[in-house]
């Protein structure tokens, strides 16, 4: 497997130079759960110790974490980023900001864009803005189609010679079957993994929210979930067919979780990610018509949250991705049919399902983390590992701190997170991406524990 | 004492009893509006705006004559040739509106949910006039106030929806209204148009007329003449065909009603709209009663005992 870490692009900081004293070093990979302390030197890991083993070089920080949680950093593949073209809902420094605050030491971005980024000039343009702008390192998907429109194929060996990580007409799917099989086919030549947003339009049409009794009560037309299943069968047997490696993005319903098993069942070489909202969340709350619950795909049935919760437990679902989605305040404000589809999601990912499911006994804390981690083995880049001689790549969080999502602001320059104003658990407290310190909660710049 | 408002967003804002109340209190404001001078002063130097994003008649004008009878100050607001036609947003227009001073905003949109925000957005009382396909309580109460009349109280009535429930806000505030009631309720329609998991508000579904006899009240959905371009029927004489009403079909002593304007030939015949069944032009005439009795409710509610003592 080729390492793509020479395709993610972040603004060059210095290395950090820090003891992380007493903090609980949950690596699964590692096979690592227990208190140690982690010195970090130069921007990597030079050495884990026994608790209060390891003292601090000249010059270098001390964080105190006895009682805190230390992870391999997060890796999120589905952000929109939203650079080029609307700023003013996000872009490259803000978001990558909020996926620091999340916890994430690297991100993917998707390139439904303002121009959409379907020509090298424009992905080279990106990574260059990234090289200034980013606070964790971003990796850059194209799209399949020129434009979005599901027609013509984009550049595709070009664009992966100007760093695409993968292809993607994520936010639309691609509907017809021959095009996206010449996709499958060319990908022989290029590489590049192609993710996939499923929907068949003609099944969600203008449908707003997901079908069923709440859309019924509200006179929303609803988007039935066989609109992403059927999607979902269809390209795992084209995937199948032409050996093609495909990801599913944001997998929302039980028959989308049967297909897949189907599909990786029969051999097929697909993955799946699941949004914190859709492990979360149901269709229940759209009845309060807050367009801060209007995504796409939409918030389903708690049959199909419980099989998702089921699917991610087992692995079938190989990822949780935020499908972090900022929206300015005036274009939600809106009634809900109006509004724009998307939540944000890199601050609140983590706490959201710690909270939602590992504190209910649903989900254990390791495979949590093995989930937040793994998308980026999806796309050929390493996986963040709490271990000497590799870049630190890991986030501090408080499991025991709670706090009210949004009361402090956002790090985003968006604020539609559907999470709003809920109490969660589980706070990050320090986020080191690529041997950098990339994000620090205002209590430990206050201490001056850290530079 | 059953509490009502401060908004009225959804018939879900009202019980039985707050329904009950409405409906009595829209029983003595009838009678002002069979006075020769139809004016009482309960809203006297208030104002009520009237903000309309989707053209309409009988809601528009019966709401405006409600407000006039009470004796506010009415402003009307279309979408035409106002702000909102240049593209100010609904929450820009609702402020700006409500710098103004009104006591209520009756608000008209395409939109599920409009009202719920206005709602946010204003100091102001808020009544849904209709939004989007999501409800229009105010009809659902000015049918049940028809019917109450006619059938003295609903409970047990077999009553069936007809037709186009699928884009009807009037279909859901009504399948609300009359099952908090007492009424047993029945969609009838092609099945293209009826929602899966309606049967979820307390309400049965068919897609043939077959057991029409049954019921106590047909009441009639308006069939859009755009709905064959989106293939939910094939045309609209095959929908004739299959499910309008006319007086073969009505059993005597059934009730007619329908919430207008009617496509005359498609859902209902001639013969059934001018038949005496038809309770179609009772329902108009109880908007308005309806409408002040949600005004002052909603204005003046309990604060005065007694209509004798404002009128």
């Amino acid at each position: 497997m080729s390492n793509h870490a020479d395709r993610l692009f972040h603004r060059p900081e210095g290395p950090a130079e820090l003891l992380i004293r007493g903090a609980h070093v949950l690596d699964p990979r590692a096979d690592l759960d227990e208190p140690h302390d982690v010195l970090i030197r130069d921007g990597q890991i030079a050495e884990l110790g026994l608790p209060g083993s390891l003292t601090a070089p000249d010059g270098a920080d001390t964080v105190d974490a006895e009682g805190k949680h230390l992870f391999p950093g997060f890796v999120d593949p589905h952000v929109h980023l939203r650079t080029p073209g609307q700023e003013h809902k996000e872009d490259i420094g803000t978001g990558t900001a909020a996926a620091a605050a999340g916890g994430f030491c690297a991100v993917i971005a998707m390139p439904n864009t303002d121009p959409v980024v379907d020509d090298a000039a424009v992905l080279r343009s990106l990574a260059e803005t990234a090289t200034r702008e980013a606070r964790v390192p971003t990796g850059f998907l194209a799209a399949v189609t020129r434009n979005l429109k599901g027609q013509e194929l984009t550049e595709m060996a070009e664009l992966r010679d100007a760093g695409a990580l993968g292809f993607t007409d994520d936010g639309k799917p691609v509907v017809s079957a021959g095009v996206l099989r010449k996709a499958l086919q060319y990908q022989r030549l290029c590489g590049g993994v192609i993710a996939l947003h499923e929907e068949d339009p003609g099944l969600s049409g203008d449908g707003a929210m997901h079908e069923g009794a709440v859309s019924a009560r509200l006179g929303i037309a609803g988007i039935p979930s066989l609109s992403e299943s059927t999607m979902v069968a269809r390209d795992a047997a084209l995937a199948a067919y032409e050996g093609a490696r495909v990801h599913f993005q944001h997998l929302s319903c039980v028959e989308s979780v049967e297909a897949l098993a189907h599909a990786k069942e029969a051999g097929a070489p697909v993955s799946a990610e699941v949004c914190p909202h859709h492990l979360t969340l149901t269709d229940d709350e759209v009845r309060t018509l807050d367009s801060r619950f209007k995504m796409n795909p939409p918030l389903r049935s708690e049959t199909d949250r419980q099989a998702l919760i089921a699917a991610l437990r087992s692995g079938l679902i190989d990822c949780v991705a935020t499908d972090h989605a900022p929206h300015a305040r005036h274009e939600k404000e809106v009634p809900f049919e109006e509004a724009p589809m998307g939540t944000t999601g890199l601050e609140t990912a983590f706490a959201v399902v710690f909270t939602e499911l590992v504190l209910t006994g649903d989900l254990e804390l390791d495979t949590l983390v093995a989930r937040m981690t793994q998308g980026a083995a999806l796309y050929d880049l390493p996986i963040p590992t709490i271990a000497p001689g590799h870049a630190a790549n890991l986030c501090l969080v408080d499991l025991d701190e709670r706090f009210e999502v949004g009361a402090e602001g956002y790090a985003s320059r968006s604020e539609n997170c559907c999470f709003h104003g809920r109490t969660l658990q589980g706070r990050v407290l320090l986020t080191l991406a690529a041997g950098t310190v990339a994000f620090k909660t205002r209590t430990l710049a206050e201490a001056r524990a850290l530079r | 004492m059953t509490r009502i408002g401060p908004h009225l967003l959804s018939i879900d804002d009202l019980d039985r009893a707050a329904i009950e109340r409405i409906l009595d209190r829209a029983e003595s404001f009838d009678e002002v509006s069979g006075r020769e001078i139809k004016k009482v002063p309960a809203l006297r130097g208030r104002t009520v705006v009237n903000l309309f994003y989707e053209s309409s008649t009988r809601t528009s004008s019966s709401f405006e004559l409600a407000a006039k009878r009470l004796s506010a100050d009415v402003v009307s607001i279309r979408s035409q040739g106002s702000a909102v036609d240049k593209g100010e947003s609904l929450k820009d227009t609702v402020q700006t509106l409500s710098a103004y001073d009104p006591a209520a905003i009756v608000i008209r949109s395409p939109h599920a949910g409009a009202a719920g925000l206005v709602a946010r957005w204003t100091p102001a009382a808020v009544i849904n006039a209709g939004d989007g396909k999501h409800e229009h309580p105010t009809q659902a109460l000015l049918d049940v106030f028809t019917l109450r009349r006619r059938l003295g109280s609903l409970d047990g009535a077999n009553i069936w929806i007809v037709g186009d429930v699928l884009h009807s806000r009037v279909a859901r505030s009504n399948i609300l209204a009359f099952t908090r009631m007492g009424a047993n309720v029945t969609l009838c329609g092609p099945p293209t148009l009826i929602p899966r998991h309606i049967e979820a508000l307390g309400c049965q579904a068919t897609a043939t007329l077959e057991r029409l006899p049954e019921a106590d009240v047909v009441y009639v959905l308006r069939m859009q003449q755009e709905r064959m371009r989106d293939s939910f029927v094939p045309s609209l004489r095959e929908y004739a065909t299959r499910y309008q009403i006319t007086p073969a079909r009505l059993q005597p002593g059934q009730l007619l009603m329908h919430p207008g304007p009617v496509n005359r030939g498609v859902e209902l015949s001639g013969e059934a709209i001018d038949s005496p069944q038809a309770l179609i032009g009772a329902q108009v005439r109880a908007g308005v009663a309806v409408r002040m009795a949600v005004l002052y409710e909603l204005l003046v509610g309990s604060a005065t005992p007694s209509l004798a003592a404002v009128a």
